[in-house]
């Protein structure tokens, strides 16, 4: 059972001199399991659009559901739909507050009424899924911890409420590379166990390691949602709505144009690498 | 002119932060400074206009001691910061307002309080918002609505903490040549702290911290090349010096003059061209390898 936004539009305080329409007649279906990338220039809609997946805004126009059951103000499945639909914003370690790591992330299952032991073995592993050493932090304060730590433990909390999906806004925004590297391999983890993530990002570059599917919003409106790398492919267009492509199709494409046959669908440093090793290589056989 | 002498920092209950840093920036300088979370940038950038003040040793700018009274206000005038979050940053409900706060609060004359506040909104790229309400910008437009902000007080040094860490690509394409723009047109010297170190290629100079204190100091290329160093130091390279790296590693012969992807797509088209004694499988092909990447 998916996510599904179905002909959604949403306007910000409607009916007022400051009305702002955000998202215009969005349809978009998250299935379980899948890694999906959003892209769009700040104020395109992605937050607005992704605050509609979990109950946090209401579409004005459209329906939305999260595995059937409907996302509406009154709906008695709300709780639900929050627990299943895991939302990190962007520096969600300014949302923590408790005086223990552990404390922290038990916040949210605590909630659920869940058992003083379930509740307990819920943070361990979400600590662990986020690898964060459950007896070495469990006690720490979390004002105490690097940037970095402090960002896992943030979404520990969210992992603790074992959602099916997890939807993440800018995740590496402010992290030093070793950061950003950990939790690109808690995601890659997360995705292998059946965790759908749906990744908020203006790194190019991390899209394209990370997402299968990339959806791109421009002025409200969903304008592409196919694979990251037909969507990639479209340089020129995402220049023009403010947005880029990773640095090795650049590159890829630079190459082309000085008249090396490299091939133009490269998305990492690593595939870029043996594809132009073995377009040089190949010269150098032509030339002997 | 920066002068940093012997700075010690120690914040309430932990570890020393600084232990120890020397720096001099002269004027009109680029500078970069990279390191990991918690290595102490922001507590040496938050010393450049006396935000912190030094446990021991002293920070100097234009000859101005941040420890002295006196000099206080001048030193704050002289030194703009910018910081990763505009939210706290921005003040005032319109943008124009907003980034009239820090000269009218300086006592500038209201006419040249309006031709700095335009050139500001200018130089970010922001003119066309100057009557918007800040509340309804996006990230990237607060971040250079506050970096205008902090232009229109005609500081001399600007020192930005990650001001680009929240922005999308367009947003940080132009933050950067904003900046870019003041350092080459203005001669304002720049302290950058960023994460992001396709940033730093363009600086005049790079710095890296590890553990409160300076342990790499050079140009983008000297420090760059030492990619198994910074990657020991936790931190990364730009993608071009990454796969020229790599390419490297694989014994093909690249300069090591790159740092941007336009300068190694010229280099492997110069390689490509090349008949095959200068390619791999080649007799010669290792030995500049070993001396460019011992």
């Amino acid at each position: 059972m998916p996510i599904v936004l179905d002909h959604i539009s949403y306007t910000y305080q409607p009916d007022t001199p400051f009305a702002a329409p955000a998202l215009h007649d969005v349809s978009l279906t998250i299935k379980s399991g899948q890694f999906v990338g959003i892209i769009g220039h700040t104020g395109s809609g992605k937050s607005t659009l992704i605050q509609h997946c979990n109950g946090l805004l209401f579409a004005s126009e459209g329906s939305a559901t999260v595995d059937g059951m409907p996302i509406l103000p009154k709906s008695k499945d709300l709780k639900e739909i929050r627990r299943k639909v895991g939302l990190v914003f962007q520096y969600p370690e300014h949302q923590l507050f408790e005086e223990t790591v552990a404390q922290d992330v038990a916040f949210g299952p605590k909630s659920l009424g869940l058992t003083a032991a379930e509740t307990e073995s819920r943070v361990r592993w979400a600590m662990n899924m986020v690898d964060m050493d459950y007896d070495k932090f469990h006690d720490a304060s979390p004002f105490g911890l690097s940037g970095g730590e402090k960002r896992r433990a943030a979404i520990a909390g969210v992992l603790a409420m074992q959602p099916k999906y997890l939807i993440l806004d800018e995740p590496f925004a402010g992290l030093d590379p070793n950061g950003r590297e950990e939790i690109i391999g808690q995601l890659l983890r997360l995705n292998e166990k059946g965790l759908a993530i749906v990744l908020v990002s203006h790194s190019m570059d991390e899209i394209a390691r990370l997402a299968k599917r990339l959806v791109v919003i421009h002025e409200g409106a969903i304008v592409y949602d196919d694979t990251v790398k037909q969507v990639f492919g479209k340089a020129a267009e995402l220049a023009a709505m403010g947005l880029d492509v990773p640095e090795v199709m650049k590159l890829m494409m630079l190459l082309k144009e000085k008249g090396l046959a490299v091939g133009q669908d490269t998305l990492t440093i690593e595939e870029g690498q043996e594809e132009i090793l073995k377009v040089l290589t190949n010269n150098t056989t032509r030339h002997t | 002119m920066i002068e940093v002498r012997e700075l010690h920092y120690q914040y309430e209950g932990k570890n020393e932060a600084l232990k120890g840093v020397g720096l001099t920036v002269p004027a009109g300088q680029f500078l970069v400074i990279l390191g990991h979370n918690g290595s102490g940038k922001s507590t040496l950038a938050k010393h450049l206009n006396g935000l912190l003040l030094p446990a021991s040793g002293q920070v100097l700018i234009d000859g101005l001691d941040s420890q002295n009274q006196a000099d206080f206000w001048a030193l704050r005038q002289r030194v703009g910061m910018v910081f990763q979050n505009p939210d706290n940053q921005l003040i005032a409900t319109s943008v124009e307002e907003d980034t009239a706060f820090g000269p009218e609060n300086l006592g500038v004359e209201p006419a040249l309080i309006r031709s700095h506040v335009d050139e500001a909104l200018v130089s970010v790229g922001m003119e066309e918002y100057k009557e918007r309400a800040v509340h309804l910008l996006s990230g990237g437009q607060k971040q250079r609505v506050a970096i205008a902000g902090v232009m229109a007080m005609r500081p001399k040094v600007l020192v930005l903490d990650e001001p680009t860490a929240m922005l999308d690509p367009r947003g940080r394409r132009e933050v950067m040549s904003a900046v870019h723009k003041l350092n080459e047109e203005e001669g304002i010297t720049v302290v950058y702290i960023t994460h992001i170190m396709e940033e730093a290629v363009a600086a005049h100079r790079v710095v890296v911290m590890e553990e409160g204190r300076i342990v790499m100091d050079g140009s983008p290329l000297e420090i760059f090349n030492q990619v198994e160093k910074l990657k020991e130091l936790r931190l990364d390279v730009p993608p071009a010096v990454e796969m020229a790296h790599r390419l490297r590693q694989r014994g093909f012969p690249l300069p090591l003059t790159i740092l941007t992807i336009e300068e190694l797509a010229e280099a492997l088209q110069a390689a490509g061209g090349r008949p095959a004694d200068a390619l791999p499988g080649s007799g010669d092909a290792a030995k500049p390898e070993a001396t460019l990447c011992p």
